[in-house]
């Protein structure tokens, strides 16, 4: 067993650093042959050309490809992933200002997704073709089709506008600015922590409709997924040894077959975190919503190429992350990957 | 089960919805909140930003020796010079400055500020610079050439004879900004001159101080106690709204006072709805197409003519951006010293078809154009698209990011090309110089204007340099109207609207003072009834 665990664990120490390595090299060589000129993204399109040349030489960009990519690893693994131009301050600190806003966005809506997801999943693969199955199906395929976008214009419309039951787009109201301290960067828990309760009730108020969102599009995943592992467990003949036996409904179908579909689940709550973490884009631009995602993407547009590779390399450590957390779940939860 | 599980989750979700309900604020009543796409700002120091957002946030933050009043913006008047004047030979100007003026620390502004402060703007030679670099300033001779001659007196030496009209309004630019020496000095990191501080705080005596800048969050500024003219509101916060339907929503709950970027549609909505207000004026920024006189075709004088006449510019204004451009077809737009009103050019495809079949092209011909790929960019290519197709010209529409477009411009690689360009500073020189002055068609010329990135080398370049020189502003005017008359009759450019600043408020909100150019837009006029 523990020749085993040393095995695993030298695999991940192999398969990390390899992994990250090509993440560093994939998302460098993107930067490189996008067609704009980061100069340009910096001194704008009217510099003259002292200046550009200028620019173009901080940023040696007139030296040869393999050497730009060696000095950029050498800052990075030295901690320094350079200075945004649209924020002019270091991506490390944007990064830390806008992932905990993605992080806590994220986290909030797979909670909800999970919390309703799974009971919904189970319960449309117990009841299969009732109409209560039917409903859940077509909440699924409606969460799972429709554009995001769509879906959080609407609930602005309706929760926002015309029932006033949230609060707008942005994290808090104008009047509640500043009054936090950023401790983890999360609004709630740091206005939960200074007892700003004011603050944490505005900041709950505005949260509520794009994780809500996010939480139906995870949701309608999940139920999907929880729906069809369940149906096919509850055909395997243990279930019916089961029920045979007289064992109660109830725990036949949490206690036995819900056992068995957890570590399949596992990787679909994982994965579904994962999208939300790396910045549900769409979500953010439309609730206004200060997150990597929509970092991510200005930078992009901006050819913000410091930033881009930061924040690309925070999504990268967080699949990585996340597929770590799963591999060590599914040892616990299934005794045959031990 | 059913029934009792959804009452249970409805009895759960029921208090949450109430508890968030009373949570709302309004916006405070001396605090102006304006939904805008804010996310171009890159840096608040006067001396270098030069983005939209970034110029409309310093010009309330900071003053300039001289400015234009938009009531009047080709009128030079003092901000923080009570008088100037120039010598006969137009090389050295005196600025005597304002008495009893200070800054928002409460230092009083001396010329010695000003002084630091051009001298800053020119060593620094950031982005905007250019404008007064192009007067023979420079990192070198800054300190002899900007000198305070005592506390109120500032003396300037250019390095040839221009309009004085010229230099002054350059000098009115946000480059021109004059800044606190003392609480600059005190900021600085090594050799900086304090620019790593000043891109997130401030040191003016404008209307405002930068509270903070969250970069794609919110900028928010707070009134100067020191300002002479009391400052209508506290307090006035930009935050940044990037989805137009989005910045509608909360200007109708009242959780923005004013919204910056609502598209058309939404616009005519608001318009009709007496609990809104909405503000129109002239930017001083164009949209035009240009043709590249490296493509054989485009080269050709007959076909630059056709596709002057294969536009339908009133439909285009009319269907697709009628409340945020207006037909226009010069390169000065309306607003600055020697704008020519002509509208030469009506959609008229035979017109067109003829001139291409005098040029060789009976068929027409295949072009591409490369343009923006957002609203309402993408639908004036595919007018534009339908327009050709009448006269027998193939259009391509090659779509892409804005700064791609201006990469692929910059190295002179697209046949048509749909592009904005907003004017530098108030004086005509700017657009004039770049659409029609290219000293160096070379590829490696050191000036890349827009005429220079469509590889047109034009005869007007001497024109544009003398128009620069002449004293005398009536005859300086009448030359920019007899250069644009030239340039529309045989510029490969086709200028075709000019932008409309649009802001929409709620009915209780005073307006914003808008001028032409974005370091005219002031915040400190509006308050809510």
């Amino acid at each position: 067993m523990k020749s085993s665990r040393f095995a695993s664990l030298g695999g991940w120490l192999v398969t990390l650093p390899l992994t990250i390595f090509g993440l560093l090299l994939v998302t460098f060589l993107i930067g490189r042959v996008m067609p704009i000129d980061p100069v340009i993204a910096i001194v704008g399109d009217r510099a003259p050309v002292d200046v550009y040349e200028r620019v173009r030489l901080e940023l040696g960009l007139d030296r040869p490809l393999y050497e730009q990519f060696w000095r950029y690893c050498v800052a990075i693994f030295h901690g320094d992933f350079g200075r945004s131009v649209m924020t002019s301050r270091p991506v490390l600190q944007d990064i830390g200002r806008f992932f905990p806003a993605t992080l806590e966005l994220a986290t909030l809506a797979t909670i909800l997704g999970v919390a309703f997801g799974v009971p919904m999943g189970v319960f449309a693969a117990v009841r299969q073709d009732s109409w209560a199955d039917y409903v859940i199906r077509v909440l699924g395929l409606i969460g799972h089709s429709v554009p995001v976008f769509v879906l959080g214009l609407i609930g602005l419309v309706v929760f926002y506008a015309k029932l006033n039951w949230v609060a707008g787009s942005g994290r808090i109201n104008v009047a509640f600015d500043d009054i936090v301290d950023p401790i983890t960067g999360s609004l709630l828990i740091d206005a939960a922590i200074q007892g700003e309760w004011e603050v944490f009730r505005n900041a709950v108020s505005h949260i509520v409709l794009p994780a809500g969102v996010l939480a139906y599009f995870s949701l309608a995943y999940i139920a999907r997924m929880t729906r069809a592992f369940m149906l096919e467990q509850l055909r395997q003949e243990y279930v019916t040894t089961a029920r045979v036996k007289g064992m109660s409904e109830r725990r036949v179908i949490w206690r036995h077959a819900f056992s068995n579909i957890s570590v399949p689940l596992i990787t679909v709550i994982a994965l579904s975190y994962a999208n939300l973490l790396e910045g549900s884009v769409l979500t953010e631009t439309i609730f206004a919503w200060p997150g990597l995602g929509q970092y991510l993407t200005v930078s992009l547009l901006n050819a913000d190429m410091n930033a881009v590779l930061g924040a690309t390399l925070v999504v990268g450590a967080v699949y990585l992350g996340l597929n770590l957390l799963s591999d060590l779940l599914y040892r616990i939860f299934d005794p045959r990957a031990r | 089960m059913i029934r009792r599980r959804t009452l249970l989750s409805t009895l759960l979700a029921a208090p949450a919805v109430w508890s968030v309900r009373d949570a709302f604020a309004q916006t405070p009543r001396d605090t102006i909140v304006m939904a805008a796409q804010i996310d171009d700002i890159i840096s608040l120091d006067p001396h270098e930003s030069f983005e939209y957002k970034g110029n409309e946030t310093t010009t309330n933050i900071y003053e300039k020796l001289l400015t234009t009043p938009n009531a009047s913006p080709q009128r030079i008047v003092g901000e923080l010079a009570e008088s100037w004047s120039a010598t006969p030979d137009g090389l050295t100007h005196t600025f005597v400055l304002k008495t009893g003026r200070k800054f928002a620390s409460g230092n009083a502004i001396t010329a010695q500020d000003a002084e630091y402060s051009l001298r800053r703007a020119v060593t620094m030679n950031k982005t905007p610079a250019f404008i007064l670099t192009q007067f023979g300033l420079n990192a070198a001779n800054a300190n002899e050439k900007i000198r305070a001659t005592d506390a109120r007196t500032l003396v300037i030496t250019i390095g040839e004879p221009v309009s004085p009209s010229f230099f002054y309004y350059c000098l009115t630019a946000n480059v021109g900004a004059i800044v606190d020496r003392a609480v600059v000095e005190a900021n600085k990191q090594g050799n900086d001159w304090g620019n790593a501080w000043l891109k997130t705080n401030s040191a003016g005596s404008g209307p405002y101080v930068l509270r903070t800048w969250r970069a794609s969050e919110n900028v928010t500024l707070e009134a100067n106690p020191n300002y002479p003219t009391p400052v209508r509101n506290r307090r006035v916060v930009t935050r940044h709204v990037p989805e137009p339907a989005s910045q509608l929503l909360l200007l109708q709950r009242g959780d923005a006072d004013i919204a910056r970027n609502l598209g058309p549609d939404q616009l005519r909505g608001v318009m009709t709805d007496a609990n809104f207000k909405v503000q129109r004026a002239r930017k001083g920024s164009i949209a035009y197409f240009c043709m590249n006189q490296r493509h054989a075709e485009l080269a050709k004088p007959q076909v630059r003519e056709a596709l002057k006449w294969a536009v339908d510019y009133e439909s285009i204004q009319r269907n697709i951006v009628s409340t945020t451009y207006d037909v226009h077809q010069a390169f000065l737009p309306t607003g600055f010293l020697g704008v020519l009103e002509d509208k030469p050019y009506r959609f008229d495809p035979n017109k067109a078809k003829q001139l291409l079949a005098q040029a060789g092209l009976p068929n027409g011909f295949a072009v591409t154009l490369d343009h923006n790929n957002s609203a309402p960019w993408s639908d004036i290519a595919q007018a534009i698209q339908a327009n050709f197709a009448q006269a027998g010209v193939r259009l391509t529409l090659l779509p892409g990011e804005q700064r791609q477009i201006i990469t692929k411009m910059r190295a002179r690689q697209h046949e048509l090309l749909m592009g904005r360009w907003g004017a530098d500073y108030m004086d005509p020189h700017t657009n004039a110089e770049a659409f029609a002055f290219n000293p160096d068609n070379g590829d490696n010329a050191r000036s890349k204007t827009l005429a220079w990135r469509c590889s047109w080398f034009p005869a007007m370049t001497d024109a544009v340099n003398a128009a620069a020189r002449e004293r005398d502003q009536e005859r300086r005017a009448q030359m920019y109207i007899e250069m644009q008359r030239e340039h529309q009759r045989s510029s490969p450019f086709v200028p075709m609207l000019q932008e409309i600043e649009v802001a929409a408020r709620r009915a209780n909100v005073g307006e914003l003072d808008i001028g032409p150019t974005n370091d005219r837009i002031y915040y400190a006029s509006t308050a809510k009834a």
